[in-house]
């Protein structure tokens, strides 16, 4: 448990995408069977217990501390699990009524020699004073907090030398799979004394871990992918692979790891209802055009919704099992149980999440009313009605299809989709073309081109050529996305602030603002936040003009210089808008990043509140319904 | 001190409050006719260590440890103060009515807590301390005392600070593990930085490490003084691909500044106390904290006021609630002093100019 509680301390601080794939995969070259698997099924989110309330945490430590102190040392922290992990106070040895075959906790080793070491030095230094040998007299106030810290102090010279012997005679701190196996079978009324006990056997850190487990909270920013992808690097595997076993498997994934070390074969995927790895697309450019023949493509319109993968198939009983993956292979299902009595036949269609009403897709702001929902209610379900738009077919009953080129793929999706027969699912319309300029014209006017009233969902067209079969990943010259041109406006620089990671020593947030009219005149309001979209050498310049700029700071926030006639004009480019009452503007940004610097432009000269307000009442209704 | 001091026996007219007095300009200790670490120019000045919040420059006849009058020299130069005298530690010296002595803080090279005894009653300034052993500095000597004052730096029973060894063991293991990036390590300049390089040989470590330039008067200081830091590099000048799985020592302002930028791939790392909680850590983007500190921790405040078997504790900068709280449940007498100015050094370090070479 500590090594994991290590692993995921780590990876807290750790910004790097990279570094934490090298951590975790270090992690998992080190550490053996089955804790590792545990730690695997814990950063992928597979463990399944229940998890214990913030209430109950509180009242072992409760039972331990002064609550005075308790309540200063959580308003400095402000979390709880670590407030509890870092003051949790060890048993000492006269208070021993700790439980049977559980002797309270010693002080490491190290600890035990400095006390004793120190009790040396004051000795003879301080022989002359009050407290040579029998020291122990004017210890009329024994620290009740005696503990890990770091001195060690003057306990253990008053006989407690021979309670506090210098080797480890802790109980051994509990190993993940311990904590996690005991913690799938435990009653509810076991759970305050296991944890106690766990608490006083492991160290800050592993107390930290423990208390992130057992209540549900991670939270470290790992996604199950990224866990995934360095468990495959064990093996030099692409993840890939690994994503299309997993959903057979279960924690702790002993067969996985043997695979992965080559010690055994690869793990068979009984799933009947498996994620198959996603194929993705290529941004175009507009040089792009000339090396491609319009012939030997197929284009469709690009939906604003969110691209999952629905699969069926018959388990060993014949019965029907579905199940909704988002791109990265996340079982999603239990966010979508509207669409699930519709995919009836065996089967896996690529296709698009989205919100239809009266046959009409609705734009993103409003799909985005059904994501990350806890519960799923019944009336959410009846006013963000779930659809599914399907534009390819992976599997067919039994038959893999991945190998045929797009073409046939397509022409079995349209006789799937119609032997599905369901108002929730249908195909997503190919866009006709003869030349790449009637596919510019196509995506200029969806509406126009039989996007029709679905126009506004629309984000642009996809390419696919009719030949490519489906490979995972991203090959090149198979698919393209042509997105639609971004809203953009010109916005000022306000404030700046410092990145993480790489980006430390630079000031790479920006909060920009647009003009409006204020009680004294026209005035900047903040609209939103950018971190990116600018090249390496663009962010040289708007660091070095944030430092020469800066008007005031505030921590690691710079107020940069923003008036009329003095300040930074940004290029702003956005997918869209939404109206947000946390923001002073009153409107939130969809995807902002900086797309050019305007250095030709006086700030005066940048865009105006009213600008965006104009676009946003199209879209804001929607929601409302 | 030449005799028990452990019991309370005040001279009728007598109280600590009379000997020693928190003032605007510190604490005053009026029967002697000098102050200790004031943060304003005074006469005499007892000093207890060179950090900048306790040793400042301008008194007319300070009074401290040679380690402590040689720093102050370093930082402000020659003419730091009207006249100086050494003291070492256990001796002692008569000033006006009361006689002073000087004991070890175990804090950073040269730190002393100084006791000031005036008829029958001691009081022990402890100025800034820690109890855990550290290989630049002797090591904390408990004194006995009627009063005990003491720091609060970490006052707050989630400071446990655990042993230095380990958090050096982490920082070897993350240099294993990024052999091709480079680790930065954010350390306060005087005392911390040096006690960083003496844990990684004592760990083992002997390859060369590097300085950044703010480090590199003080560090050498402390060599002369016979503390044994292995072989030490200026980090100017060197080209930053041979900087691929070093260890550099900088000040914590630079850790995120463009001085950053000749390092590969760098590794942020910052000793100090304050990692023990993680959203402090965070705030800094800290990629690698370690939990070393100059300061007692809480069991280490605790476990001291505790053996002091003092009666009466003071508690000067921190988190005074907490530790007078403690001080108090457990039926000793405790006031917070209110004093002002400390505990500055750590949290501002002389800011390092933007785009300077440092």
């Amino acid at each position: 448990m500590n090594r994991f509680a290590e692993l995921l301390d780590r990876l807290a601080y750790e910004p790097g995408r990279n570094n934490k794939l090298r951590l975790i995969t270090g992690y998992f070259r080190e550490v053996g069977d089955p804790d590792r698997g545990y730690a695997l099924a814990a950063l992928t989110g597979a463990l399944s217990f229940k998890h214990a309330k913030p209430a109950l945490i509180r009242d072992l430590i409760a039972a331990r501390t002064d609550p005075v102190l308790f309540g200063l040392s959580y308003d400095y922290v402000g979390d709880l699990s670590e407030t509890v992990a870092l003051m949790w106070p060890r048993r000492d040895a006269n208070n021993s009524e700790s439980f049977p075959g559980y002797p309270s906790p010693q002080p490491s080793p190290t600890r035990g020699e400095g006390a004793q070491r120190s009790a040396a030095l004051s000795v003879r230094t301080t022989a002359e004073n009050c407290l040579a040998s029998d020291g122990g007299k004017t210890l009329s106030v024994p620290s009740p907090l005696v503990g890990e810290g770091q001195g060690g102090g003057y306990r253990g010279r008053d006989g407690n030398d021979t309670l506090h012997p210098s080797n480890h005679n802790n109980p051994p701190a509990p190993t993940l799979t311990e904590v996690v196996t005991t913690l799938r079978t435990l009653g509810r009324t076991e759970l305050p004394k296991q944890l106690e006990r766990w608490l006083d056997e492991l160290d800050e850190t592993g107390r930290w871990a423990l208390l992130k487990l057992v209540t549900g909270a991670l939270r470290i920013g790992i996604s199950a992918r990224l866990a995934k992808t360095a468990a495959a690097a064990l093996g030099d595997k692409d993840p890939h692979e690994v994503e299309l076993i997993w959903p057979g498997l279960i924690p702790p994934y002993l067969d996985l790891f043997a695979w992965l070390e080559g010690r055994a074969e690869k793990p068979v995927n009984r799933d009947p209802a498996p994620f198959r790895p996603v194929m993705l697309a290529h941004a175009i450019e507009d040089t792009d055009f000339a090396a491609l023949d319009p012939a030997d493509y197929i284009a469709e319109w690009k939906w604003d919704g969110i691209r999952v993968q629905a699969v069926a198939g018959r388990d060993d009983r014949g019965r029907i099992t579905a199940r909704l993956y988002s791109r990265t292979g996340e079982d999603i299902t239990g966010s979508f149980p509207d669409l699930v009595p519709s995919l009836h036949l065996p089967g896996a269609i690529d296709g698009e999440l989205l919100i239809l009403r009266e046959g009409r897709v609705q734009s993103f702001n409003v799909l985005q009313q059904r994501l990350n929902r806890k519960v799923v209610s019944p009336k959410l379900i009846k006013e963000f009605p779930i659809h599914l738009r399907a534009y390819d077919l992976l599997g067919d009953d039994e038959n893999d299809l991945r190998e045929l080129p797009f073409a046939e793929r397509r022409e079995r999706l349209e006789r799937f989709v119609g032997k599905l027969d369901d108002p929730r699912i249908d195909l997503s319309p190919t866009v006709p073309f003869t030349s790449w300029d009637a596919l510019t014209a196509a995506r200029a006017d969806p509406a126009s081109a039989g996007a029709g009233e679905d126009a506004d969902a629309v984000e642009g067209v996809m390419l696919k050529r009719r030949d490519a079969p489906y490979l995972p990943g991203r090959p090149k010259g198979q698919w393209w996305k042509w997105k639609r041109d971004p809203h953009i406006i010109d916005a000022v620089l306000m404030y700046a602030q410092r990145g993480h990671g790489k980006r430390s020593s630079y000031y790479s947030d920006y909060t920009f603002g647009v003009w409006t009219e204020g009680d004294g005149g026209d005035e900047l309001v903040p609209v939103g936040k950018a971190y990116f979209g600018f090249t390496d050498e663009e962010l040289l310049q708007i660091d070095r003009f944030v430092r020469r700029n800066t008007t005031e700071k505030f921590g690691p926030v710079r107020h940069v210089v923003h008036e009329g006639d003095k300040g930074l004009v940004l290029e702003v480019a956005f997918e869209g808008l939404q109206r947000s009452p946390r923001h002073k503007s009153g409107v939130a940004m969809r995807f902002p990043r900086i797309s050019r610097l305007r250095w030709d432009k006086p700030p005066r000269e940048a865009d105006r509140l009213e600008t965006l307000e104009k676009m946003l009442k199209s879209e804001a209704a929607e929601i409302e319904m | 001190m030449t005799r028990r001091c452990g019991d309370a026996t005040y001279i009728a007219g007598m109280r600590p409050q009379d000997i020693l007095l928190p003032t605007a300009a510190g604490l005053c200790c009026k029967p002697g006719g000098f102050h200790i670490d004031p943060v304003r120019p005074v006469e005499r000045a007892v000093i207890t260590h060179g950090h900048s919040d306790h040793a400042r420059a301008g008194h007319g006849a300070v009074l401290a440890t040679q380690e402590t009058l040689d720093m102050m020299r370093l930082r402000y130069g020659e003419n730091f103060a009207g006249s100086t005298q050494a003291i070492r530690y256990g001796e002692e010296i008569r000033l006006g009515d009361v006689r002073v002595r000087f004991h070890p803080a175990g804090h950073v090279l040269g730190s002393a807590q100084v006791a000031v005894t005036c008829q029958e009653t001691c009081i022990v300034a402890s100025g800034d301390y820690k109890d855990a052993a550290d290989p630049t500095c002797a090591r904390f000597e408990l004194v006995p005392c009627d009063v005990f004052i003491t720091e609060a730096t970490f006052g707050l029973p989630v400071f446990r600070h655990g042993d230095a060894a380990d958090e050096v063991k982490k920082l070897l293991a993350s240099v294993a593990l990024f052999p091709e990036r480079a680790h930065l390590v954010g350390a306060y300049s005087l005392g911390k930085a040096q006690r960083v390089i003496a844990l990684l040989r004592q760990a083992g470590y002997d390859a060369p490490i590097y300085l950044h330039g703010a480090m590199e008067k003080i560090t050498h200081y402390y060599q002369s003084r016979g503390i044994a830091l292995g072989e030490l590099r200026p980090v100017k000048g060197v080209k930053k691909s041979a900087l691929a799985g070093t260890i550099t020592l900088a000040p914590p302002s630079a850790t995120s500044d463009l001085w950053t930028r000749r390092f590969p791939d760098p590794v942020t790392a910052f000793a100090s106390g304050w990692m023990r909680v993680r959203a402090r850590a965070r705030q800094r983007g800290v990629e690698l904290p370690l939990v070393i500190s100059d300061h007692a921790d809480w069991d280490g405040l605790t476990s001291t006021i505790a053996a002091t078997g003092a009666g009466e504790i003071w508690v000067t900068h921190g988190q005074e609630d907490a530790l007078v709280h403690w001080c108090r449940s457990k039926g000793l007498k405790a006031r917070p002093l209110d004093l002002v100015g400390y505990g500055d050094e750590e949290e501002s370090e002389t800011p390092i100019p933007d785009e300077a070479e440092a």
